[in-house]
């Protein structure tokens, strides 16, 4: 179907139906039950969730293909907010402008980084990429204050010209984003017994653009495009000797990726028109490197799976504090219980980026593949299991 | 001529520190081969020993004195630290006040352990990896060391203040018949960069220890078919490494109070020196972090700045892009090292 093959268009109709169904998968747990804070289908979070799934997966088409590790993508994301938040400051408050010129500039961004920091490769790239994105996250704090708003962030106000639509609405306040009338933040509410489900138009809107992308990234992995990255990846050395100057080709992914961050930097701010400088920082980059490693670099849906999760638990794991603990544990005798809550209290809360970083080394140690590996091992290892013969099976699948 | 000398002084002292940290980057770059992202983090946990140490000496039992009231007439309650009832309150006190100085001594230890524990328990399974796969090992690993910290310090920053006979200020010019005020503690901290370096290479140079490293960075195979175990003193000079890291950050935090994230900031420009000195090349690495320390000094100067606005935000990176660019195995690094 649409030019892929059947184990694709498989996973493609998963996404689809995973990300469609979201305001119920995510909310498993009814609203008044003690376990409703494990729930994640509010609008904000699955936003996020589908915003970083598609930087994740832009960021993959680099890595994961050509093995060239960027650390300064978060400074194409920070272009794409920085640019859409203009859009609707100066335009209008409709979405498609604003989306449209964040992915253009974070294409000309990239495009010239890419020109650049593509002329070195290993350690060098990643040093090259990370000192532009240093550069560009110092001057939006400093000497572009009056484009990026330095520390406050770019907000809207009242007096913005918006020339295809209003200043201000009716009532004096600040309009809102939204699509050809339909508000990105109008929630549909619809209640089931003890749940209560959410159906965000924002939301819909990102998940369908993660769809299409998701299909694109598809595309370009089984493309012979995707195949001359993935030679590249393996021995560079080779195409050169062949000839062939791969540079073109680098240059490419590096910019479709650098599109795919704008992409998710202007959709972020659709959803909450602010853009500010801390999103270019290099940790922001770190990050979404690790969603890539920890859900499967070069897989298809790992780095989707990766930005879920990191997403899942810096805004669930994040919000479990020490009197919940103790809910939790109160079952269990005092001294144990006080015990217990000193032990894993600093990894949740405030520390649940210990347990991040602990899961991450352990990720790029023992199973270098992520998740999808992880998974991949688990289902090999049952069917052989079933299969019940003893013998070995030498070569796992590779990774895809 | 003034404003230029002391824009010397002053990249100086922040090019100590970017010398130091660089120097411990490339020593292990160097000898094995590795891309250390957590070395930040080590430089932070050697400013934390120096917040130990004082807090330690500062620890205290509660005395009441009954000739004394304080202001709601019950019997004073005085703090007396242990130290100063051990040693006596002068020279008890005058521990608390060096305690920087002092803390190098429970520095060294510490950071050797722990530069050593990193290697043997985690760097040395990603010899044979790709550097990618070293980069986001360490990184997580320094994420990893800064919540740790964070758990037990807190986010915010620590004042550890620096022996009072160093806190003030003095006039560098007088010598020279100029008027340079200076603060007396960044001047001690160039001339302890100074004696660490110097003592490391020395190290290198004149030691039989260190003159089997030197061939071990040189030809790492050669050496070992000669029957030296060269992984071991490897070993070792991470541990070194982690040392010097160590020490930049305990004499460093007078300078700029301790937080969590110190490391991440220095990490960056830090890898950038090194790139700009050359990967793996001890000299190139001092030499880049002196250089850029005061190239980033003097663009901070309001003349400068009013020409390039925002210049001193990124002169770092931009000498990084071009040296990448033009020379790419940066200012000192040996030909056919790491020039793809």
């Amino acid at each position: 179907m649409l030019g892929m093959n059947k184990n694709d268009t498989r996973m493609l109709l998963l996404v689809a139906a995973l990300t469609m169904l979201a305001p119920f998968i995510l909310n498993p747990f009814p609203t008044d039950s003690g376990l409703a804070q494990f729930n994640a289908g509010y609008p904000d979070l699955m936003q996020r969730f589908v915003i970083f799934g598609i930087f994740a997966i832009g960021f993959n088409i680099l890595f994961g293909l050509t093995g060239y590790l960027s650390f300064g993508h978060a400074a194409f994301l920070g272009v794409g907010s920085y640019s859409a938040v203009w859009m609707f400051k100066l335009l209008a408050m409709n979405v498609i402008p604003a989306i449209i010129l964040s992915v253009a500039m974070a294409g000309i961004f990239a495009l010239l980084i890419g020109y650049v920091s593509l002329r070195r490769s290993g350690i060098y790239f990643s040093i090259l990429t990370l000192a532009f994105a240093q550069m560009s996250f110092n001057l939006a704090y400093s000497v572009l204050t009056p484009i990026t708003n330095g520390e406050t962030g770019l907000q809207l106000n009242l007096d913005d010209p918006r020339v295809l639509g209003v200043s201000q609405t009716a009532d004096g306040s600040i309009p809102v984003t939204n699509l050809f009338g339909l508000e990105m933040r109008s929630t549909f509410e619809m209640a089931v017994g003890p749940w209560a489900f959410q159906f965000n138009a924002g939301y819909y809107l990102c998940a369908l653009i993660m769809i299409a992308v998701f299909y694109l990234s598809i595309r370009i992995f089984r493309s012979p495009f995707g195949l001359m990255l993935k030679a590249v990846k393996s021995n560079q050395q080779r195409m050169n000797y062949t000839g062939l100057n791969t540079r073109p080709y680098t240059l490419a992914a590096f910019v479709i990726s650098g599109m795919y961050a704008g992409l998710a930097g202007g959709l972020l701010a659709s959803m909450d028109p602010l853009a500010g400088a801390e999103r270019m920082q290099w940790t922001a980059s770190g990050e979404v490197v690790l969603m890539t490693i920890l859900g499967g670099a070069g897989t298809l849906i790992g780095p989707v799976l990766g930005a879920g999760f990191i997403k899942y638990f810096e805004n669930i794991f994040s919000k479990i504090n020490e009197s919940v603990l103790h809910s939790w544990f109160s079952v269990l005798p005092d001294g144990l219980e006080d015990l217990l809550v000193t032990l894993v209290y600093p990894f949740v809360g405030k520390g649940w980026h210990m347990t991040l970083g602990i899961l991450f080394v352990l990720v790029v140690v023992f199973l270098p593949g992520g998740l999808v590996e992880g998974g991949q091992r688990i289902a090999n290892w049952r069917r052989n299991k079933k299969a019940g013969d003893n013998k070995p099976t030498g070569n796992t699948e590779p990774a895809e | 001529m003034d404003a230029i000398l002391l824009q010397i002084l002053n990249g100086l002292d922040k090019g100590s520190a970017y010398a130091l940290i660089a120097l411990g980057l490339t020593l292990i770059f160097g000898t094995l081969g590795v891309v250390n992202f957590a070395h930040g983090a080590l430089f932070m946990i050697g400013a934390f020993c120096a917040v130990t140490v004082q807090r330690i000496f500062s620890i205290s039992f509660e005395t009441i004195d009954e000739n004394q009231t304080d202001f709601l007439g019950n019997a004073l309650v005085v703090k007396t630290p242990y130290v100063e009832a051990w040693f006596g309150a002068e020279m008890g006190g005058a521990i608390i006040d060096w305690a920087v100085p002092l803390a190098i001594l429970f520095a060294i230890p510490i950071m050797v352990f722990v530069g050593y524990a990193m290697e043997r328990g985690l760097i040395k399974h990603f010899y044979k990896r790709p550097h990618a796969d070293q980069i986001l090992v360490t990184f997580g690993l320094a994420i990893v060391l800064q919540e740790v910290i964070k758990y037990f310090y807190g986010a915010n920053p620590i004042q550890t203040p620096a022996p009072e006979a160093l806190s003030g200020i003095v006039n560098v010019g007088a010598i020279i018949g100029m008027d340079i005020v200076y603060p007396v503690w960044r001047i001690v901290y160039f001339f302890f960069s100074l004696m660490v370096i110097g003592g490391i290479f020395s190290f290198l140079q004149f030691t039989t220890f260190g003159m089997v490293v030197r061939a071990g960075m040189a030809d790492r195979e050669t050496v070992g078919l000669l029957g030296i175990n060269i992984d071991k003193r490897f070993t070792v000079m991470f541990g070194i490494a982690a040392a010097v890291a160590g020490l930049a950050g305990v004499m460093y935090t007078p300078i700029n109070s301790p937080n969590y994230h110190m490391g991440m900031d220095f990490l960056v420009l830090s890898f950038v020196v090194v790139v700009v000195g050359g990967m793996g090349s001890l000299p190139g690495a001092v030499l880049a972090g002196f250089l850029l320390g005061i190239l980033e000094s003097f663009a901070s100067m309001n003349e400068i700045k009013s020409i390039i606005p925002g210049i001193d935000q990124i002169i770092i990176y931009v000498v990084a892009i071009i040296i990448l660019l033009t020379r790419p195995r940066g200012l000192m690094g040996r030909k056919g090292v790491m020039e793809d």
